[in-house]
């Protein structure tokens, strides 16, 4: 394994933080969207206490991406920014309203009106930009981003992202961000019915990741150049489906049975195993018919320093993060008030 | 509108609204956590209602920053991919360490903010502190990306391509420390002249206001020593631009004919094609001593460069005199408060410094916005100053004034929707004495 390989696991792996974290922020933003019936106030409540704390800090995982891209991989990441450039555009302007209708929403008490006006735009960006999002990671993954440059506008710039897989990956995207921020919302919740509400939601949307992944490898396989044979014939991509469908299926049962922790860390384990599963399929390739990591790799001395500046910011970043995640996440945490009526606690 | 145009005012606008967003990201966790301190150790509510306010704006603030930076970070490759291609090997080093400094700042800002109830005091005052020091270093880090694209270091171009890349040399070059300098310190000044205006307008209402008279003091104690600092960090900008970026002194400043003991214009309209700044004041040999520290030193003028090198002299001369008009304003004020506070120990009572501070209150961002279009317009035709133009860096991609229009549209929603906002949640807002803390988060 060479240098180049060790920058684009830790890409990757930001990336599976992103999607697990960041991705179950977007997924609580869905069901803010769909949230009906009598408990609708409390469920969206519940969501909003769930990200609140967090969420700035899940999103800059995705900053952390788009830097190790460029820094050490440039050609990939001049190459993606030209032919995907419309659904990044899109994307971003979903990441725009949809970051700062929740803060608006957060510190806006004018009434609840105005208050729902936040919301549903914060709900709407969050269901668009995952969609957007797995557009692109769709038309990567199809192979479709290998155009010559004097291709037409259309089969430069749209055709390749608004292929039906690369649709299909959006919509695979947007049920597994929602799949995973309905199983973590059952354990946040803390009385029976809203986790009952939750529970079911998570159900179906395990059963939405199903059927679109088993969608994708069929109609991938039609493809040429996609990527779809190397989820299969690769040595251990058969050892790696077998784990995502163990992970799938014990997230399935401990959801019906109410074993919410179990179902959340199989939850983490499956989407994260289809993350890397796309990269072992994918792999050497970065772009599949452009640009594999050799090929696109920046000079060994920015590699070195990019790694030394990655450890040293590991050292900063996981206790911090471990703090973050103790004050907020742990079972003593959520015994304390809601925050907007709690008193701040004094000096002694 | 061309593409290049399209792509140069996209670029332009997003960084003129990130920007504001970037500033008070880094002065007002600063302002935050000096409140709070002042309430540990006081225990008068007064400094805790401040730092609770003052906290809500910085998570507006920070919100809409932390988006703004994220369609830079995309902007950079979706209207110059040829520039990130090109540079991303050599400067990816600041840009990572940012990453990294902004991620730290994220983390404890969202501690700060929901963590008045679950931390002890002191715990609760050192995130704050952590939020302020990751993201001055983060500015830091930008900055040092930028400084790169003023003075090139760190690489050896052959046959046109990069090549023996020094990245930590090319992360300290000469720009790295006048630019950082400068606008770390503008970032301070600007967010601690604002608040104390908006407070000084406040006074000037409501003379007797102990919250207010708290708020100002704070605020000046953020904003003097950095308006009047900012005199000699500027110095220093001016004598490096004057050493590596000749064209950009010499529009700058309209200064059209080479020649020795150069004079310092004063205000005037340069017109590039009859070449002569007109309506100005001149120093005589200001300029040369001002860039060389001799009154009498050879001051390149805009006709010791192709016409095609030129950058908009106008623009630049006019953006330049407008930051050093309102700089040395802020310098002036500060200074007064200085005179007041020694001979009175208290500066609310002078209605006339209350009235210039609440007239400043927008003066540091109209500077740092005119001092970012000297450094980027400055700098034009290059991107990256003497190895790449502009132009060769523009993306293939067609109707660039499509995501123009869109951003445009975007941007100025959102900054309405944030100055109401802070009016009407935060300014506006009257402090509660008896309940300062309740369901203030």
């Amino acid at each position: 394994m060479t240098l180049a390989d060790l920058i684009a696991g830790v890409t990757m792996l930001a990336l599976n933080a992103y999607v697990v974290l960041g991705g179950a922020d977007f997924g609580a933003g869905v069901w803010d969207l769909v949230a009906a019936g009598r408990r609708a106030h409390r469920q969206r409540a519940v969501i909003a206490d769930g990200i609140g704390p967090i969420w700035e800090a899940n999103h800059v995982w995705l900053i952390l991406v788009i830097v190790l891209l460029f820094s050490c991989f440039p050609p990939v990441y001049a190459s993606l920014s030209v032919t995907l450039h419309i659904p990044l555009v899109l994307m971003l302007i979903g990441v725009v309203l949809r970051g700062s209708a929740f803060t608006f929403r957060a510190y806006d008490s004018t009434g609840s009106a105005v208050q729902r006006y936040w919301g549903s735009i914060f709900s709407i960006a969050s269901t668009i930009t995952p969609i957007l999002l797995g557009m692109c990671v769709g038309a990567l993954a199809s192979g479709a981003l290998a155009v010559p440059a004097d291709a037409d506008f259309h089969a430069r710039f749209v055709a390749p992202w608004t292929s039906g897989f690369a649709i299909l990956t959006g919509f695979f995207t947007l049920a597994i961000f929602a799949f995973l921020a309905a199983v973590y919302l059952t354990v946040e919740a803390k009385d029976e019915d809203l986790q009952e509400d939750f529970r079911e939601l998570a159900i179906v949307a395990a059963l939405a990741v199903a059927a679109l992944a088993v969608a994708l490898l069929i109609l991938g396989h039609r493809i040429e150049g996609s990527i779809t044979p190397g989820l299969v014939s690769r040595p251990w991509s058969l050892v790696l489906q077998v784990l995502i469908g163990l992970a799938a299926t014990t997230a399935f049962v401990a959801l019906v049975r109410g074993a919410f922790r179990t179902a959340r860390v199989a939850a983490v384990a499956q989407v994260s195993l289809i993350v890397w599963g796309w990269a072992y399929a994918q792999y050497p390739a970065l772009i599949p018919g452009v640009h594999t990591i050799e090929s696109a790799a920046a000079p060994a001395v920015t590699l070195r320093l990019v790694a030394w500046g990655l450890a040293g910011g590991a050292v900063v970043l996981v206790p911090s993060l471990w703090y973050l995640f103790t004050i907020f996440k742990s079972d003593e945490a959520s015994a304390f008030q809601r925050v907007d009526t709690a008193e701040y606690k004094a000096p002694e | 509108m061309s593409d290049l145009l399209a792509a140069r005012s996209q670029m332009a606008m997003s960084l003129a609204f990130h920007i504001i967003f970037a500033v008070m990201g880094i002065g007002m966790p600063l302002l935050m956590v000096l409140a709070e301190r002042q309430w540990i150790r006081t225990r008068d509510p007064v400094w805790l209602d401040l730092a609770k306010r003052w906290s809500k704006g910085t998570a507006i603030l920070f919100a809409v920053g932390a988006v703004s930076g994220t369609v830079l970070s995309f902007e950079l490759g979706l209207l110059w991919p040829a520039f990130m291609e090109y540079a991303g090997a050599i400067i990816g080093m600041p840009f990572s360490l940012e990453g990294f400094a902004f991620f730290t700042e994220a983390i404890f800002l969202g501690i700060y903010l929901y963590g008045w109830t679950r931390l002890t005091a002191r715990a609760h005052w050192w995130a704050g502190v952590a939020v302020a020091v990751s993201g001055t270093v983060s500015g830091i880090f930008v900055v040092f990306a930028n400084a790169w694209m003023n003075s090139p270091t760190g690489f050896t171009l052959v046959d046109g391509k990069p090549t023996d890349i020094d990245p930590i040399a090319a992360m300290l070059g000469p720009a790295s420390f006048p630019q950082a300098l400068h606008m770390t310190i503008a970032a301070f000044a600007t967010t601690g002249i604002a608040v104390a205006g908006i407070h000084a307008w406040m006074l000037r209402r409501d003379r007797e206001s102990t919250f207010h008279r708290a708020a100002l003091k704070l605020a000046l104690l953020v904003a003097v020593p950095a308006s009047l600092l900012q005199l000699v960090s500027g110095d220093l900008s001016a004598k490096f631009v004057a050493k590596w970026q000749p064209a950009k002194l010499a529009a700058m400043e309209g200064h059209f004919v080479t020649q020795r003991s150069a004079p310092l214009r004063i205000g005037g309209i340069p017109d590039e094609r009859t070449r002569e700044t007109r309506y100005a004041i001149d120093v005589p040999g200001g300029l040369s001593f001002l860039a060389f520290g001799d009154f009498d030193a050879e001051v390149k003028g805009l006709d010791a460069f192709p016409e095609s090198d030129w950058p908009p002299v106008a623009i630049t001369h006019v953006a330049f005199q407008v930051m050093v008009g309102l700089g040395t304003l802020m310098a002036f004020a500060s200074l007064w408060v200085i005179v007041c506070w020694v001979r009175k120990r208290e500066v609310a009572d002078s209605r006339a410094l209350l009235g210039l501070l609440a007239l400043l209150t927008p003066a540091g961002f109209i500077a740092v916005e005119a001092g970012w279009v000297v450094t980027e317009v400055g700098r034009q035709p290059w991107i990256v100053q003497g190895v790449m133009r502009t132009a060769d860096a523009l993306t293939p991609m067609p109707g660039l004034v499509v995501p123009f229009a869109a951003f445009t549209l975007l941007y100025v929603f959102l900054g309405v929707i944030v100055a109401w906002l802070l009016w009407a949640q935060i300014i506006k807002t009257q402090p509660d004495p008896a309940h300062p803390i309740r369901r203030d988060v």
